[in-house]
């Protein structure tokens, strides 16, 4: 599976208060989430968002609290994928479970611009950023977590 | 090679002689928690995918603490979610408005975990249970409804890093300062995906409220689990209270950290970590006696709301004001904290301060309701993360210090060092 998009690029540390406000958590449909995606660090995330588009932060991602909403909000929101240097754990896992796909690459995460077009093979793990011609190889994930990808998330892993 | 705490816990629930750093397991759990908040995507997603039935009805939580009683009508509609999942499955440990407390505080408090267990939680604090020698760690709802399902999670067992505790606290130092040091000394991401494991003769000297407080915060650091070993503290909290069998866990002699960290006790002092982030600490000696004033003071949470953290921020406010201009909020964790708190008389004490007791709640740490902050106002908060945006406004700041610096931070309405009180 390839994906390709616009990069929305943000820093260290990016948390899921940041991601979606806990004023925010009173519901869990998709599409309310989605609306009010990363809205505590860029109020206009939501409008310049195109679908397909993807998300690259530098280290700790997803750090703070275990709520699902956020991989949630920026999967409905249209981010096809998610490039980190690190993930916070909770949300590597949640990410995982509910289909969002999340890279860990360092150089990736650091060199690569906001406004860039970057395309990702999940197959092979490397991704390509249109805009400077360079490619970096994205860590492969272990063959356990590769399946609960195949099947389709973890709930359908284990039934 | 050698087992820490932590990997032994996990190896004896997977069914192994031994697991390593790494490796990823399958292994069956004692507790599966979900709240008010988290538990709705997880009821979603155990419906969606065509389950009937759960693996034990005894072996699941569900505490809606977060927006209780009901902040508004979308929150009332996921309590309501809850509730009729809870009634269809017979869930025993439902609780709700007039049972409920903050589940940090109150599956302890209820014996539903304990030493050796294995716990997963849908709330990033459930690592809190540590402080019992559980291996307790927080997940997703996708995780909690495979756990409701199933009874079991996927692990990859966590490296460690060891923190020795010697010495032994100077008055006014409580478990909030020495994780807050340890955050500060290491960053937010400095144990991520590990366990941190706290050992040590200074550990003696720690309550059991310490404790949780300092294993609670262990996500704040990125970690997987913090644990410590069960002493006689622990076997006094758990006697008589723990409703599963305890079983006690030790680090081999020659277990592998990844790091290994001797710390002080005597030598820490009163800490703040100071917008936005965890890591940003201070000590009191630090800042200057004017430098940060405060619009609002919280005292409670799943971090700070026990019946210790009460007693402390009451020996401090005992015959004084909270300053002109400051709002203080006092939140009991649990109703048994709650009652507790009541008949020691440190209600009196706080409302004749000038502060203000809430029914049990996670409310404001979260930006929730029951104190929420407008641009540009600060709190002095004993909760856990000051994050953008936490408490309120995305123009509002939150430091986060123990319940004697939150209370003594009230009553000079600036923060400041309880010693000079």
């Amino acid at each position: 599976m390839n994906v390709k998009g616009k990069v929305h690029k943000f820093g260290d540390n990016i948390d899921t208060d940041v991601i979606i406000p806990a004023r925010y958590l009173n519901t869990s449909s998709h599409k309310e989430l989605a609306a009010h995606c990363m809205e505590d660090i860029d109020k206009d995330f939501v409008n310049k968002v195109q679908p397909g588009d993807i998300m690259v932060a530098e280290k700790n991602f997803g750090c703070g609290s275990s709520r699902e909403h956020a991989p949630i909000a920026i999967k409905a929101s249209g981010i096809s994928c998610v490039i980190a240097s690190t993930f916070a754990r909770i949300f590597y896992r949640n990410a995982i479970n509910i289909g969002l796909p999340i890279l860990e690459c360092d150089q990736a995460a650091k060199e690569i611009k906001e406004g860039d077009t970057v395309s990702v093979d999940f197959s092979t793990g490397v991704i390509t950023d249109e805009t400077t011609g360079k490619t970096y190889q994205a860590e492969p994930f272990p063959e356990f977590i590769q399946n609960i990808i195949k099947k389709g998330g973890l709930i359908k892993s284990i039934m | 090679m050698g087992m820490t705490m932590s990997q032994k816990i996990l190896a004896a629930h997977a069914g192994l002689d031994s697991v390593k750093a790494g490796q990823l397991i399958e292994a069956k759990l004692d507790m599966v928690l979900g709240n008010d908040i988290t538990s709705p995507v997880a009821i979603n997603v155990f419906e969606e995918n065509g389950a009937t039935s759960v693996f034990d009805n005894s072996k699941i939580a569900m505490v809606m603490d977060h927006f209780t009683p009901n902040k508004d009508i979308k929150a009332a509609t996921q309590v309501k979610q809850v509730r009729n999942f809870a009634n269809k499955y017979d869930i025993k440990n439902y609780m709700d408005v007039g049972e409920m407390g903050i589940e940090h505080a109150l599956l302890p408090e209820k014996g539903l975990v304990g030493p050796g267990c294995l716990c997963i939680g849908a709330d990033s604090h459930t690592c809190t249970y540590g402080a019992l020698g559980a291996f307790s760690t927080g997940v997703g709802s996708t995780d909690m409804a495979a756990g409701m399902i199933s009874g079991k999670a996927w692990f990859k067992v966590p490296s460690a890093i060891k923190f020795e505790l010697v010495g032994k606290p100077q008055k006014y130092v409580s478990g909030k300062d020495v994780i807050l040091h340890i955050i500060g000394m290491i960053g937010v991401d400095g144990a991520l995906y590990k366990s941190m494991e706290f050992c040590g003769e200074g550990i003696k000297y720690l309550n059991i409220d310490d404790r949780l407080c300092i294993a609670n915060m262990a996500i704040e650091a990125g970690a997987k689990n913090g644990i410590f070993p069960v002493d006689d503290v622990t076997r006094d909290y758990c006697n008589g209270r723990y409703q599963g069998t305890p079983v006690e866990y030790t680090a081999d002699e020659d277990a592998v950290y990844d790091e290994v960290y001797t710390i002080d006790l005597g030598k820490l002092r009163p800490t703040v970590s100071f917008p936005h982030l965890p890591e940003n600490t201070k000590t009191v000696d630090e800042i200057g006696e004017t430098e940060v004033k405060i619009d609002q003071c919280v005292i409670g949470s799943c971090t700070n709301g026990r019946i210790t953290d009460l007693r402390a921020a009451a020996e401090i406010m005992k015959g004084k004001k909270v300053a002109n201009g400051v709002r203080c909020i006092v939140i009991p964790a649990t109703q048994k904290i709650w009652l507790d708190a009541m008949h020691e008389g440190l209600f009196d004490i706080f409302i004749n301060a000038g502060a203000v007791v809430s029914t049990p709640t996670c409310g404001p740490c979260l930006g929730g309701y029951m104190g929420i902050l407008a641009a540009g106002e600060r709190a002095v908060s004993t909760t856990n993360r000051n994050f953008v945006g936490r408490m309120g406004h995305v123009d509002s700041e939150v430091y986060l210090a123990s319940p004697a610096v939150a209370a003594a931070s009230a009553v000079t309405g600036y923060i400041t060092d309880p010693a000079k009180v």
